[in-house]
């Protein structure tokens, strides 16, 4: 960064060698590269979901229309992956501060490389490890809350005696975001100025308000960026909620019975493989309907990022 | 600067290198290891373990190579119309717009469609306490329809007398994911419990509030996992689970191969699709002693002529093996498959014998 003061003069004198044409070519292409595949990718949902988009309501599976199919796909979507990161992102923040500013070094360190590896198991692991370790364990609990605070909407019950709810998929969805957003976060606390962590401590500030008043702040907009990118992963996490989630019932608050909406990328996974037609269609209507969410969603978590920066400069 | 320059010229050719000695691997896959033709199939997922039973044991004896892609049955069905593959599984036989775009494809001939997989779908239930079990047909679709809901209702108790049942809740399991498991169970039920069962017959399960799970073993892993839970399966899938023993006419019947392709030996011939075809309307609701009525029946469909004679011959010969006794038997062995019965046999191997080539010289 020191020398990006002199930079300038000097590259202007340098003459344009081979190696830079073709360095310029080569990214300029893999930029150009990555916007064909994501509008090849939008094409293909588009004309493929087409004739489900024109077709009579009664060609659709389930024979009301493409919104009355898609709609309770849509509910279990968001509501598996925005209370997935209600539960990650508190937990994600709370680790990466342990690791900036509580931890001894070494186990800093250390904890860091294993959230790091939590991202890289697949997750067809977590499907099964949700599927036969995690439900059970959940079914005592469930019932327990289904009993003694069943006025909650989320704990009506009857529970599941299988432990294959919507809560275990959540709290599977939980974990696996979980790498990514302490990994952002965590970057960004560890770049926290070190003089306005000085500045805080020199005025009296104890630990916790020093975190509260100079990092916290400098980090939100990676926390709100972290957040957005957990929430697309969650959003289009596929083979573990196929896997855990029963998915049976149309829209219900209702967390914890074997009746839980589908989500839209579980769905197609599961109702593919023997779709024709229209079915296959709708389906593929379905995930235009994910991608156009997904998109959304980087899309504000861009917006917010970028409205934040001025806080950034003062680096 | 140099340096790199030169670096990159290296490295280009090196992936563009790459690139072709990948794609030279993969078209001398494709032509296989072996001499010999080969044949191409598509279809139900269902047949998947028994295909793969008789591609080993076919290509012991003969040369060539076998390819089997468990697309669905409905892909299988598409792909054979469509003249892309040389033979299809199918968990159901051709309907009628399909026997018209095969007897297209086929020409002169017509097609040759013959029950080959029969498989035995089990209802697994787990229950505490609870090691054997029997229940009617409209008993079953009440349980499964949610009219019936705790294991200790008298319509249960009525069946299992000296049985202690529980008041646990009952869980029905089904497939969540589209199924042939699912269409030949639904099938069942419409058939055999009309009353108690008003729902369409799909792949797809039709009501919904059960517990959904992905696959067989998701079914079977979900049953395993719960109490009060009842699911089906196919059986060669049920393992230790307490299987539930099938009212049929006035007797119960716990499944076994025998009982299972016995069914077939009751059903009806479906007419006027050409004399190669083997379509069974299944007698779900039969009531013949010794029969075990909720069977999956898979059908593998091939054309009565080829262009190639090579291909031909191996289509008829392969056919041949699936049918025979020892075909059948090493599908039972390895996918837990029932044996069709020799008089179903003896009907359909004239069949596959008539498989034959238009240019029997080239």
């Amino acid at each position: 960064m020191a020398s990006s003061t002199e930079a300038p003069p000097r590259r202007n004198r340098t003459p344009r060698r081979p190696g830079d044409r073709i360095f310029a070519g080569v990214s300029t292409g893999s930029g150009v590269l990555i916007l064909v595949a994501l509008a090849g990718v939008a094409v293909f949902l588009v004309t493929e979901a087409w004739p489900a988009l024109t077709a009579p309501a009664e060609d659709i599976p389930g024979g009301e229309g493409l919104v009355v199919y898609i709609w309770p796909l849509l509910f279990g979507t968001l509501i598996s992956a925005v209370l997935a990161l209600v539960i990650a992102v508190p937990l994600a923040v709370a680790i990466a501060l342990f690791i900036t500013y509580y931890a001894p070094r070494s186990i800093a360190k250390a904890l860091g490389y294993i959230i790091d590896l939590l991202a890289a198991v697949p997750s067809i692991i977590f499907g099964l490890w949700g599927m036969n370790v995690l439900a059970p364990v959940t079914v005592d609990p469930a019932s327990w809350l289904s009993e003694h605070v069943g006025w909650i909407p989320f704990f009506a019950g009857p529970a599941s005696s299988t432990g294959r709810t919507m809560l275990v998929a959540i709290i599977v969805l939980a974990v696996m975001v979980l790498p990514i957003i302490t990994a952002v976060v965590r970057e960004a606390f560890t770049q926290t100025p070190q003089l306005h962590q000085e500045a805080a401590l020199a005025i009296g500030a104890t630990r916790w308000e020093m975190i509260r008043m100079a990092a916290l702040p400098f980090g939100r907009s990676s926390i709100i960026g972290a957040s957005m990118l957990g929430l697309g992963r969650a959003l289009g996490e596929t083979m573990a909620v196929a896997m855990v989630l029963s998915a049976s019932a149309g829209v219900t608050f209702d967390l914890i019975s074997s009746e839980n909406p589908p989500t839209i990328a579980a769905n197609i996974a599961l109702q593919f493989p023997e779709a024709t037609g229209v079915g296959m269609n709708t389906l593929i209507a379905s995930g235009l309907v994910l991608f156009a969410i997904t998109l959304a969603v980087n899309m504000i978590a861009r917006a917010v990022i970028n409205r934040r920066k001025d806080f950034d400069g003062a680096n | 600067m140099k340096r790199s320059t030169l670096g990159r010229a290296f490295v280009l050719p090196t992936t563009a290198a790459l690139a072709f000695g990948l794609v030279a691997c993969g078209s001398a896959n494709e032509e296989g290891s072996s001499g010999g033709p080969t044949i191409n199939g598509a279809g139900a997922s269902s047949q998947e373990a028994a295909q793969s039973a008789w591609r080993t044991g076919f290509l012991d004896n003969n040369e060539g190579t076998i390819n089997y892609d468990p697309v669905g049955s409905s892909g299988g069905r598409e792909q054979f119309t469509n003249g892309g593959v040389d033979f299809a599984g199918s968990d159901a036989y051709l309907d009628d717009g399909e026997v018209a775009a095969a007897q297209e494809r086929c020409g002169e001939g017509g097609f040759v469609e013959v029950p080959a997989y029969v498989s035995p779908v089990a209802l697994i239930t787990n229950v505490e306490g609870v090691d054997s079990i029997k229940l009617k047909p409209a008993t079953i679709a009440k349980i499964f329809n949610q009219k019936i809901t705790t294991w200790n209702d008298p319509e249960i108790a009525a069946t299992n007398e000296g049985v202690d049942l529980p008041d646990t809740r009952i869980v029905p399991v089904n497939r969540g994911d589209g199924s042939g498991t699912t269409e030949n169970f639904v099938e069942y039920l419409k058939a055999a419990a009309p009353e108690q069962w008003p729902h369409e017959v799909g792949d797809e399960w039709p009501v919904s509030g059960g517990e959904a799970a992905q696959g067989t073993s998701g079914v079977v892993q979900a049953v395993k996992n719960g109490d009060g839970t009842i699911g089906y399966a196919d059986a060669s899938r049920a393992g230790d689970l307490t299987t539930v023993e099938v009212g049929v006419g006035d007797e119960f019947v716990q499944y076994s191969p025998e009982a299972a392709s016995a069914v077939l030996d009751v059903s009806e011939r479906v007419e006027g699709r050409g004399d190669h075809s083997f379509a069974f309307d299944l007698a779900r609701d039969t009531t013949e002693s010794g029969t075990y009525p909720i069977v999956l029946v898979s059908y593998v469909l091939a054309c009565s002529n080829y262009d190639n004679a090579d291909k031909a011959t191996m289509v008829k010969d392969y056919l041949n093996y699936i049918v025979s006794a020892e075909g059948q038997d090493a599908a039972a062995e390895q996918a837990g498959s029932a044996p069709i019965s020799d008089d179903l046999r003896s009907n359909v191997e004239p069949a596959i014998e008539a498989i034959s080539s238009s240019n029997s010289g080239s």
